[in-house]
């Protein structure tokens, strides 16, 4: 590593993901001063992580003493962690998951859980190479977000998404993992199932602090971006003649959705967390009437497949992630049912169309007719 | 002053307003010069020259095929010409960034039948140009800084979280009242018919407060009672000062409704009044030619 700033810079991500390693160590003086910016900045942002970790298991433990659910009990601090990954997956898969849904862009959360598995495979094929120690996840973001501009670059260039791109990029995602996942097959081989599957268990303190950076990303930009997604994803063409960056928002969302697959990764696995993205939106879309209330149902849908898929796997014995999503999908089908219910008893009431008025319109033109 | 009074005074005054500071500056609302374009070697358009000024009703009108479409998204800057210049409020269509003075309505089917959103939501989004980050970069905000602090404070704090003001929700539901649709806001838009869902979409241009209106085969697959109420609605708009350009397959609304007729096919094959478009051979040569090259002859 001959550039002092890149090893600086390597060296602060080293000290920041891995606890083991003290922060900025083996620094080179050139870039002591750039480094100790980012060094401060990243102490700041892990200190506020562990405060809120530890106020999370303050919280499970009163819950614990509340409730004595055992799967709360201050021993299993990994089920503690597994909530709190779970509840943000709940809120942040459905947020992006409403606006791929309606833009008929299920698929995309699929592709991207893939090449995010191939990110995984880059992450514990350089740690066990060069025992570089960073976490699969960070690995996993970056590949992920790289292929998702990649598929949104190609849908610009062709001017449609389509099926095949997502296919490309998918399989090309699942190749490159298993490749290197062959290529080092005893080392690896052994922790690639809790990827691909998921685990409660394996919430690591780490992993669980990246969900949570990750959570704060998606759901800050969706809070300031909603307006100009909502545009976007109803009509593109007319969110372009109001001056909205359509490409621009297009990007934000496909990055946003690589984010959501890799946090929801941990506990859904590579294999199941595009369900995240897709079943609680479209149970919100059957008793839902409007896009802010689809929104919050399809959050509390998720969240409750989640508490409840959570609680079957520890009391259960089984994996986490097939249980979520059979939930899910239960969910949906009484989702399913109760739309139907309430398409059958309303809509019998159609209200009048009133008059065009303009001022210097006649006010009877136009009245009714549809 | 009943509230259905006062919205369509609103929209008169707006787009009166907007006219005359049009005129005033001599500013064209769309200026084509020489434009051409093509998707690939072969124009789909090919030198069109066309002004459009404020208040007018012009109808482009042609063969399937003949470049219409194509047409609009190069008049709203969605395209760029191959050679030529197109203009838009005085300003390169490409980088015309005052979107909200332009309404556009496509045809029902861009509306997504089974997302759930309601109507109010739907015309919510004519107001979405005015906010967002990137309207802080406005030149205008650090003079009102200046002037009101308080007020500027509240408006850019509701500009960066998206939020509509009381305001915005005035001009939402007054843009409902003068479609007639105010009885429908809160239901979702895919329940309804397709006459009452472009009225809806007139509605979002109408929040926006649009000078120009901007409207691709608005009509297919709405039932002819419902058409004929929605020219009526055109009329009244145009009537009140907002230029329409109306792309249309439907001759027998054109020629009783627009002011002016653009034939085209690649070329502009007739550019006029709407009586003289009538009289003249231009319909038959621009559609003759469709049918030559439909059987295989050369123009």
């Amino acid at each position: 590593m001959s550039d002092p700033l890149t090893a600086a810079l390597v060296a602060w991500l080293l000290g920041a993901v891995d606890g083991s390693l003290p922060l900025a160590a083996g620094t080179q003086p050139a870039a002591l001063t750039l480094q100790g910016g980012f060094a401060a900045v990243g102490e700041a942002i892990f200190a506020a992580l562990r405060w809120v970790l530890a106020q999370w298991y303050w919280l499970m433990d009163w819950a614990y003493y509340l409730t004595g659910l055992e799967m709360l009990n201050p021993r299993y601090r990994y089920m503690h962690r597994a909530i709190l990954v779970g509840l943000c997956v709940g809120v942040m898969a459905p947020l992006i998951g409403t606006f791929l849904v309606h833009r008929q862009l299920a698929l995309i959360g699929d592709a991207l859980a893939h090449t995010a598995f191939a990110g995984v495979a880059v992450g514990l094929f350089l740690n066990a190479v060069i025992d570089l120690g960073v976490s699969p996840y960070l690995t996993a973001v970056v590949v992920a977000m790289i292929a998702a501009l990649f598929i949104e670059l190609i849908s610009e260039t062709t001017d449609a998404y389509n099926d095949v791109s997502m296919a490309i990029v998918l399989s090309t995602g699942f190749a490159l993992g298993t490749t290197l996942i062959s290529l080092n097959a005893g080392g690896l081989a052994v922790g690639v199932n809790q990827f691909l599957f998921g685990s409660l268990s394996t919430v690591s303190p780490q992993s669980a602090g990246i969900l949570l950076v990750l959570f704060v990303v998606i759901v800050g930009t969706v809070a300031v971006t909603r307006n100009q997604l909502l545009y976007v994803t109803f009509d593109e063409t007319a969110a372009a003649v109001s001056g909205i960056s359509v490409n621009w928002y297009n990007r934000v969302m496909v990055m946003l959705t690589a984010m959501v697959v890799v946090g929801a990764m941990q506990i859904m696995g590579v294999i199941l967390v595009a369900a995240m993205l897709v079943v609680p939106v479209a149970g919100a879309t059957q008793v839902s009437r409007s896009f802010t209330e689809s929104l919050v149902v399809s959050v509390v849908l998720a969240e409750l497949a989640v508490l409840l898929g959570i609680a079957v796997a520890y009391y259960g014995g089984v994996t986490a992630g097939g249980v979520i999503v059979l939930v899910a999908v239960g969910i949906y089908v009484c989702a399913v049912g109760v739309g139907k219910l309430q398409s059958a008893r309303g809509g019998r009431e159609v209200p009048e169309m009133g008059s065009i008025e303009t001022d210097d319109a006649d006010p009877s033109a136009g009245t009714g007719g549809d | 002053m009943s509230a259905n009074d006062a919205a369509s005074a609103t929209v008169g005054e707006s787009a009166e307003r907007a006219t005359e500071a049009a005129a005033e500056a001599d500013e064209s609302v769309i200026d084509l010069a020489g434009v051409t374009f093509g998707y690939t070697a072969t124009p789909v358009v090919e030198d069109v020259s066309l002004r459009v000024e404020p208040g007018e009703y012009v109808a482009v009108v042609g063969p399937n095929g003949s470049g219409k479409s194509t047409l609009m998204r190069l008049m709203l800057g969605l395209l760029g010409p191959d050679a030529g210049t197109a203009r838009l409020f005085g300003e390169d269509a490409a980088r015309f960034d005052d979107g909200e003075r332009v309404g556009y309505v496509a045809q029902q089917a861009a509306a997504a039948e089974d997302m759930p959103i309601t109507v109010r939501e739907v015309v919510k989004m004519g107001r979405f140009p005015y906010l967002g980050l990137d309207r802080l970069s406005d030149g205008a905000f650090a003079d009102e800084l200046a002037d009101d602090p308080v007020r500027t404070a509240r408006r850019t704090a509701n500009v960066v979280s998206g939020r509509l003001t009381a305001d915005d929700w005035e001009t939402v539901d007054d843009a409902l009242a003068t479609v007639g649709m105010s009885a429908f806001a809160d239901r979702r838009i895919g329940r309804l018919s397709g006459g009452q869902r472009q009225r809806v979409f007139i509605a979002r241009a109408l929040a926006g407060e649009a000078d120009l209106l901007v409207l691709d085969e608005p009509t297919v697959g709405v039932d002819a009672e419902s058409v004929d109420a929605f020219y009526d609605l055109l009329d009244a708009l145009n009537d009140a000062g907002i230029t329409v350009v109306l792309i249309e397959h439907d001759l027998g609304a054109v020629v009783e409704h627009a002011d002016r007729v653009v034939c085209l096919n690649r070329e502009v094959y007739f550019d006029g009044p709407t009586d003289e478009f009538v009289e003249s051979d231009a319909l038959a040569r621009a559609f003759g030619t469709e049918a030559r090259f439909l059987t295989g002859g050369a123009e």
